[in-house]
Formats: C-alpha cells, sequence, structure tokens
C-alpha cells in the first residue's frame, strides 16, 4: 500500500521535478510510437479500405490472417525483428539494431495489422454505397480513396488510437529492440521493468501512472468521437 | 464530431511536439558534430550483466569515459548468456561478463579478442530472517553444503534460470553438492538479479545472488546473507573486445579505449570507491593485472 500511495507521490514529483531524464523517457516514448503509427497509417489505412471493398481471390484467407497477426505476441514481433536487424542477420549491414529506429520497426509491424485490421471492418459495410456515390459523380481512383477516408474518418482514427495505444503501451519488443539503453532507447516501459528490477516500485508506479494519464487522456477523446 | 477529431490530431500533433523537445538534448553527442577533440570515437555498445547496471556502477564510472572522448557507451544490460550472443552476432562492440569459463571458450573460438580481468565481486546465499532450513547453524560457510541442506529440506530456493553467469554458477554449485535441482520447491524465475531477488523476498525463498545487486537493494529486502566467504563463491567479471574480423560495422577504435580504460588505474580506484559511501564496504573489488 504504501508503495502505490508514494507512487502516486512520485508521479506527481516527476512530472512537475523538470528532471531531463524522465522528460527524455516520456518524450522518447511518444515520439517512437507517434512516429510508428504515421508510417503505418501511409499504408495500412489504404490497404484496410481496398481489402474490406474489393472482392479478389484468397480474400478471406487475407482476412484471417490479419486478424491472426492483430493479437501478434509484442515479443514475437521483436524477436523477428531483432534477427533481422542482427549484424548477423540479413539487414545487419543498416547497423540499426539497439536504436529508435528498430524500436520503430518493431512498433510499425505491431499495429500494422491493427489498424487495417479496424479500418477493413469498419469500411465492410457502407463503404461499397459511399463508393458508387462517388463514382457516380464522377470521381476518379485516388477521389474515390480520399472520400472513403473523410467518410469513415471517425473509425480510423479510432484505429490510430488503437493502434498508438499497443505501441506506447507494449514493452516486449522495444525492450530486445531497442536494449533499453538509458538516454538512447529507453521509453515508459522499459523503464517501468527497469525499475521494477531493481526494487524500485514506487519509481516503477510512478512511471506507470505517467502512462496511464496519458492514455486517459486520449481515451477520452476516443470516447467522445465516438460517441459524438 | 469533426471538432474531436481535429482535437485528436492537434494532441497527438503536440504530443510529437514536446516530445521533440526536451528528448532531443539527452540524446548520443554524435563526436563527429563536435570539435574534434583529441580522439572522436563513435558510440560504443556495451554489452553487459544485469548486475553491472542495476548495482548503479556504470552510472557511476561511464560519465568519465563518455567525458574524456566525448563519445557516448550504449549500454545494453542482459543476462551474460545473450551478452555473450550479441558478441557472437557483432551486435556488441565490447562485454562486461561474469561467467570465466564461457569467456576463456568465447575468446578461444575467435569470437573475442583480449580479455581482461576487471573485478571481481561475490555470491552470497541469502534467505529469510528466520531461515527455518537453519543454513547459518549447519553450512557455515559451505555452499554446496547449503545447496544440499536446502534440496533435502525442500525448502523454496528461486533460480535466476536465465542462463546469466550467475545462473551458471549457481549450476556450478549444485554441480559440486552432486544434486539435481528439481522439484516444487526449486523455482526457475527467468528474470534478472533484481527481480529475483524481490521474488525471494516475496515466496520467503533462498537464493543465491551476487553481493553487488543484493546491498544495493537491502533496503529493499528482508532477505538476510547466510553463507558467504566460499571460495566457490568467487564472481570474476572480464572485459572482452568483440573480434572486429568476425563482422563489420564493430567499433574496434572504441573498443579498445574503452578496455585500456576500464583496467587503467584510475578507473580501477574509482571502482574500488563505489558504494564504500552507502555501504560501507566496496560492491566490487578491482583486480585487473
Amino acid at each position: 500500500m504504501e508503495n502505490i500511495l508514494q507512487g502516486f507521490q512520485g508521479a506527481l514529483s516527476l512530472i512537475f521535478s523538470g528532471d531531463r531524464e524522465v522528460y527524455s523517457i516520456i518524450g522518447l516514448s511518444l515520439r517512437v510510437s507517434f512516429i510508428s503509427v504515421l508510417i503505418s497509417m501511409a499504408f495500412s489505412v489504404p490497404a484496410g479500405i481496398i481489402i474490406g471493398m474489393r472482392e479478389f481471390p484468397l480474400r478471406k484467407t487475407v482476412v484471417m490472417v490479419i486478424n491472426t497477426l492483430m493479437g501478434l505476441p509484442p515479443v514475437i514481433a521483436g524477436l523477428f525483428v531483432y534477427l533481422f536487424l542482427s549484424r548477423s542477420g540479413p539487414l545487419g549491414y543498416l547497423g540499426i539494431l539497439h536504436t529508435p529506429k528498430a524500436m520503430i520497426i518493431a512498433q510499425v509491424l505491431l499495429i500494422s495489422p491493427i489498424i487495417t485490421g479496424i479500418t477493413m471492418a469498419s469500411v465492410k459495410d457502407r463503404g461499397t454505397l459511399v463508393k458508387n456515390t462517388a463514382y457516380t459523380l464522377g470521381a476518379g481512383r485516388v477521389q474515390i480513396l480520399w472520400t472513403l477516408i473523410r467518410e469513415f474518418r471517425t473509425s480510423i482514427g479510432s484505429s490510430l488510437i488503437a493502434g498508438y495505444g499497443r505501441a506506447i503501451s507494449e514493452v516486449g519488443a522495444v525492450m530486445l529492440v531497442g536494449g533499453n539503453i538509458k538516454g538512447f532507447t529507453r521509453v515508459m516501459t522499459t523503464a517501468i521493468v527497469l525499475e521494477t528490477n531493481m526494487g524500485n516500485f514506487d519509481q516503477a508506479i510512478a512511471i506507470g501512472i505517467v502512462l496511464l494519464s496519458l492514455f486517459f487522456i486520449i481515451n477520452i477523446i476516443l470516447q467522445r468521437i465516438q460517441g459524438a | 464530431m469533426k471538432k474531436y477529431y481535429v482535437l485528436t490530431i492537434g494532441l497527438l500533433l503536440i504530443f510529437a511536439l514536446v516530445s521533440c523537445g526536451p528528448a532531443e538534448t539527452p540524446q548520443p553527442e554524435e563526436p563527429e558534430e563536435q570539435t574534434p577533440q583529441e580522439e572522436p570515437l563513435g558510440p560504443i555498445t556495451l554489452a553487459t550483466t544485469t548486475s553491472t547496471e542495476n548495482s548503479g556502477l556504470l552510472d557511476d564510472i561511464l560519465p568519465h569515459f563518455e567525458e574524456k572522448y566525448s563519445t557516448r557507451v550504449n549500454v545494453v544490460a542482459v543476462g551474460t548468456g545473450q551478452a555473450m550472443e550479441m558478441g557472437k552476432n557483432g551486435d556488441a562492440d565490447v562485454l562486461l561478463v561474469h561467467a570465466e569459463a564461457t569467456e576463456i571458450e568465447f575468446v578461444n573460438d575467435g569470437y573475442g579478442v583480449d580479455r581482461h580481468r576487471v573485478m571481481y565481486n561475490d555470491f552470497i546465499i541469502v534467505g529469510p530472517e528466520d531461515d527455518p532450513a537453519g543454513l547459518k547453524e549447519t553450512a557455515g560457510a559451505d555452499a554446496a553444503k547449503a545447496l544440499s541442506i536446502i534440496s533435502e529440506n525442500k525448502v523454496p530456493f528461486a533460480s535466476r534460470g536465465d542462463d546469466s553467469g550467475t545462473h551458471k554458477k549457481e549450476l556450478e554449485l549444485w554441480q559440486a553438492a552432486g544434486i539435481e535441482p528439481e522439484g516444487d520447491w526449486y523455482k526457475s524465475v527467468g528474470q534478472g538479479m533484481g527481480a529475483t531477488l524481490n521474488f525471494a523476498n516475496e515466496q520467503e525463498a533462498y537464493t543465491m545472488t551476487d553481493r553487488a545487486t543484493y546491498l544495493s537493494m537491502s533496503d529493499e529486502l528482508d532477505l538476510v546473507i547466510l553463507v558467504e566467504g566460499d571460495e566457490l563463491m568467487f564472481n570474476q567479471y572480464g572485459v572482452i573486445k568483440v573480434n572486429p574480423e568476425k563482422h563489420t560495422g564493430i567499433n574496434k577504435e572504441g573498443a579498445d579505449r574503452f578496455v585500456e580504460w576500464i583496467i587503467s588505474d584510475e578507473v580501477q580506484q574509482k571502482i574500488s570507491d563505489f558504494g564504500k559511501d552507502e555501504y560501507g564496504q566496496s560492491l566490487f573489488v578491482p583486480n585487473a593485472e
């Protein structure tokens, strides 16, 4: 109990302490996950729309694979990226293992199925109607895609936030490919693991509270969007 | 509805901006971009064990190196098994580990070059204060005997179980005692030293730990030292450069400077001083030759 109370106290003093290391940890978490969402969005949203609406051979299989990958264990995504980026692996010449770049790659791998999957599910029913309307109004291919994105912006927005949430709160992948290097690849979740391992439970809880609060804010907005 | 959407995007953008600010400052000070001091080195990746990081030793001594060579040392703290694997795969430039037999094999197999002893501390067997197996009276300083008493009484024992240097040492001790540890009482945790000590603390189990990690956490633990001083529990740390000929991209120059630095008299003294103020004893005893 004492630890939890100290954690709350610690969380407040962490946020207002002006401690550069803490800010850099929080900042890196937000930044890495934000970039991951941006990158993933660029191809996952169009992919979701296309898979959701088009008929093509093996479509059912593709949908099944995406749905399965939505539950991809983070540490497996991390291990996969690790083996590719290791100097003895096929992409080892890049030399980006244990950098934020590697963390972004792992997170993109992790959240793309989620963004694709949610987008796919949301356009499935009403998408064709929107598409046909746009088509009869004389829209070209790119314009149709754009209209669809605009029309389904709410659920696409939700998918992005879900992806962001997954990315910023997972620990297995970033621990493995980032290496939890102090001041370089240490993010909130890996810092929590480290503090826990060192027995600094109050510090771990404090960072956890910061993470939860950020997520709480994001969720309020998400709910408003969905409720509106 | 649209308003909230815009708000979301706005908020995410603010997050990104906010995070760009302070996060940049402590980023690696790229030596290339600074006015070249004596010898600009690229960032060095040091694969090491959780004990050197969790005890706070590296935080204490590394700034001296980073300042001296205006570079940065990226510390990846994992079990000795994983650290060696990183060395084999060329994912680290230099290793600071503790499993002497494996280290020598590592060098003989050509994965590493130029191994040096750096320092030692010792392993101890800790357990709950009331000591249900009575190790303190019966085992004395005999680690193997202590383990046989634990297994005879089937009192809970927490093992790292992660192929780390500490885990390897623990297995050596079981072997010395002629026991194959098995059963409900033998709990293989599969985590770092700190996590294992927390586990033992919660479960009122015995465990074997390096002294440094135990001392640095002793405030939070109810565990007490029960067996210490056995020569078998000597814990030697060694530094090894990863063989730069095995992989491209190894920071050879950086590894050379690092090894020179850590075995220098000045740094050996720093290692000896570390922890004296706080714990009244050195956590690590330097012994570079």
